[in-house]
């Protein structure tokens, strides 16, 4: 059984019907990616699975268990988290709080809480330098390290990332690639979506094309960078 | 098209502004080295006059973090505040008189009035919960008049709910004898009831300080005012802590209330408006939103209100100096708005919340 399976999901923001229908898997272990140009709904998507934008029809299947109608906290607490697009750090609380924050449902003991931030400050060694300052204080880069961070406080059984690369200069989207292809390795399940295809696909497991608000082809990441109408729309 | 009579920069109305703050400040001047160069209050009536001032803006302070929380996670102002701590002190009037006629206050009188705080905060809380979930939260996703205009509405309610169950008569709280006469400290005089009400809002107001800095549902209430669907993406249950916060900044003014009680004695239906008011002003001054703010500009406008009257008028033979202390708060509550929208440490608004 997959871990997350989407099921002919349909959302509405207002009259406009944003996802029409969206349907994919994705299993314990992989990196599944999203791909799609500016608007085709893979921000929707993701917004729909977190229960921020609800999906009026469909249904989506956190290992076996439906959260349509979750609440967005609650689907937090059964280990779906983000690392939104635009990173939405808080910015007038210091990275250290803003990693707490990502911790905000766990009830274990402090200490076990502490060993996660441990582990997110050795991904991150920039972070632990900044932990004091301020989140709105930070570079790009490290804000999107800190996003990332953030959602992996929480000790996610998968962890969304929307977008990325956004905004990040060549050399920092390698950087935080390849700590996204570690954190998978070490064993972290993730749902990546992205506008920058060519990266996205050559780490990815599986990957999916949304195009206004539908998925038009499916596949591996070799697949899928070898495919003509993807090499056309998306790699240029 | 009309032809312009003057440039654009001495319009007429900017010429009017100019003049009327021109005035003021010829006032103001005039009138306090009149006042000192006549010598009418001696220095200890002055630090009087101050420490005074430093009380009522203690109570004013308290009252003032309740808007400035609530205007933090929803930007908007609840109107009703001055109710919700006018309800509290209400109804723990029933409790200090019982209290006193059974001998308990003066017998017992910190446990006594620790059950009055208590019971002020219960009520003051309960009402701003339930005014909350009836009253604002199905408005939320409403053009921001919207809830403005409630919690006008909501006001009204509560004043005259309160003035039909309990008759529109003044009640009058019983004097405490351990709060009665002065201390001396360094040879100055100083009543002991403005020293217990000064250094019991500064102590709230460091553990709300410390509440909001350093606890988890703290942390929480900051995140949820500076991006709630981010707060929400955390995990945060966001209406709870819009709950919450509405909670503290109730029971911050129902303890208001009690240290009101104690400084004025006297409550009505209607005993809520202008403290109210006031504090939105001190809140305002501080710069809405920000929660030192609130506290710096609640004690300062207790203080200048106590000593601006004095100092400006009594100089001028003005007859009663004092009646004009809600004139002069008031007055500085447009001249900030002029001259310094944000308030004294408010920041610019980020876009997120413009």
């Amino acid at each position: 059984m997959a871990l997350l399976e989407v099921r002919d999901i349909h959302t509405y923001y207002g009259n406009i019907h944003a996802l029409r229908g969206i349907s994919f898997t994705v299993e314990q272990g992989e990196i599944v990616t999203l791909i799609g140009s500016n608007g085709a709904g893979k921000s929707t998507t993701l917004n729909t699975i977190c229960g921020i934008t609800p999906a009026r029809h469909g249904q989506i299947i956190l290992d076996g268990r439906d959260i349509t109608r979750t609440p967005p906290h609650e689907i937090v607490k059964l280990g779906v988290t983000q690392a939104p697009e635009g990173r939405r750090i808080f910015s007038r609380l210091t990275v250290y709080e803003n990693l707490l924050m990502g911790a905000f449902t766990r009830t274990d003991p402090r200490t076990e809480i502490e060993q996660t931030l441990e582990m997110v400050y050795e991904i991150f060694p920039r972070l632990k330098e900044r932990a004091r300052q301020m989140g709105g204080t930070l570079s790009g880069g490290e804000q999107q390290m800190l996003a990332i961070g953030r959602a992996l406080m929480a000790k996610p059984r998968i962890l969304l990332l929307d977008e990325p690369s956004m905004g990040l200069a060549p050399i920092l989207v390698q950087e935080i690639f390849s700590i996204i292809e570690r954190l998978n390795e070490s064993g972290t399940t993730i749902l990546l979506v992205e506008q920058n295809a060519q990266i996205a696909l050559s780490i990815c497991s599986r990957g999916y094309v949304i195009q206004t608000g539908e998925i038009v082809l499916a596949g591996t990441g070799k697949e899928l960078l070898e495919n003509e109408m993807v090499r056309e729309a998306y790699l240029g | 098209m009309r032809k312009r009579l003057l440039p654009s920069q001495f319009d007429i109305t900017s010429v009017v502004v100019w003049g009327i703050g021109i005035l003021i400040l010829a006032v103001v001047v005039g009138g306090s080295i009149a006042t000192l160069r006549q010598g009418i209050y001696a220095p200890s009536v002055w630090l009087d006059f101050f420490i005074f001032g430093l009380a009522q803006g203690s109570v004013y302070a308290l009252i003032a973090l309740g808007y400035t929380l609530v205007y933090g996670v929803l930007f908007m102002i609840n109107f009703a505040h001055g109710e919700v701590f006018m309800s509290g002190m209400y109804i723990a009037f029933y409790f200090a008189r019982a209290f006193d006629e059974s001998g308990f206050l003066n017998r017992n009188p910190i446990v006594a009035l620790l059950i009055i705080t208590l019971v002020s905060m219960t009520v003051s809380t309960s009402i701003a919960v339930v005014l909350e979930r009836v009253a604002y939260r199905p408005l939320r996703r409403a053009p921001r008049l919207v809830p403005l205009i409630t919690a006008i509405g909501a006001s009204f309610f509560l004043q005259n709910a309160f003035r039909g169950l309990f008759g529109p008569r003044t009640k009058v709280y019983p004097d405490v004898d351990i709060l009665k006469g002065s201390w001396t400290v360094f040879g100055i005089e100083i009543l002991k009831i403005q020293v217990i009400v000064i250094i019991a809002a500064l102590i709230m107001m460091i553990g709300l300080y410390l509440f909001v800095q350093y606890t988890k549902v703290g942390r929480a209430m900051r995140a949820v005012a500076e991006d709630k669907d981010a707060a929400a993406l955390m995990g945060i249950d966001v209406d709870r802590v819009i709950v919450i916060t509405f909670a503290v900044g109730a029971a911050l003014a129902g303890a208001a209330g009690i240290l009101y009680a104690l400084l004025f004695k006297q409550v009505t239906h209607t005993v809520g408006f202008i403290p109210g008011i006031k504090a939105f002003t001190a809140a305002v001054l501080g710069g809405i939103g920000n929660i030192p703010g609130a506290m710096l500009g609640g004690l300062f406008l207790g203080i200048f209100e106590s000593l601006g009257p004095n100092l400006f008028f009594s100089g001028l033979n003005i007859p009663a100096p004092n009646q004009l202390k809600d004139a002069i708060a008031f007055t500085m509550l447009v001249l900030v708005l002029i001259f310094r929208p944000t308030g004294i440490l408010g920041e610019a608004l980020a876009e997120k919340k413009a």
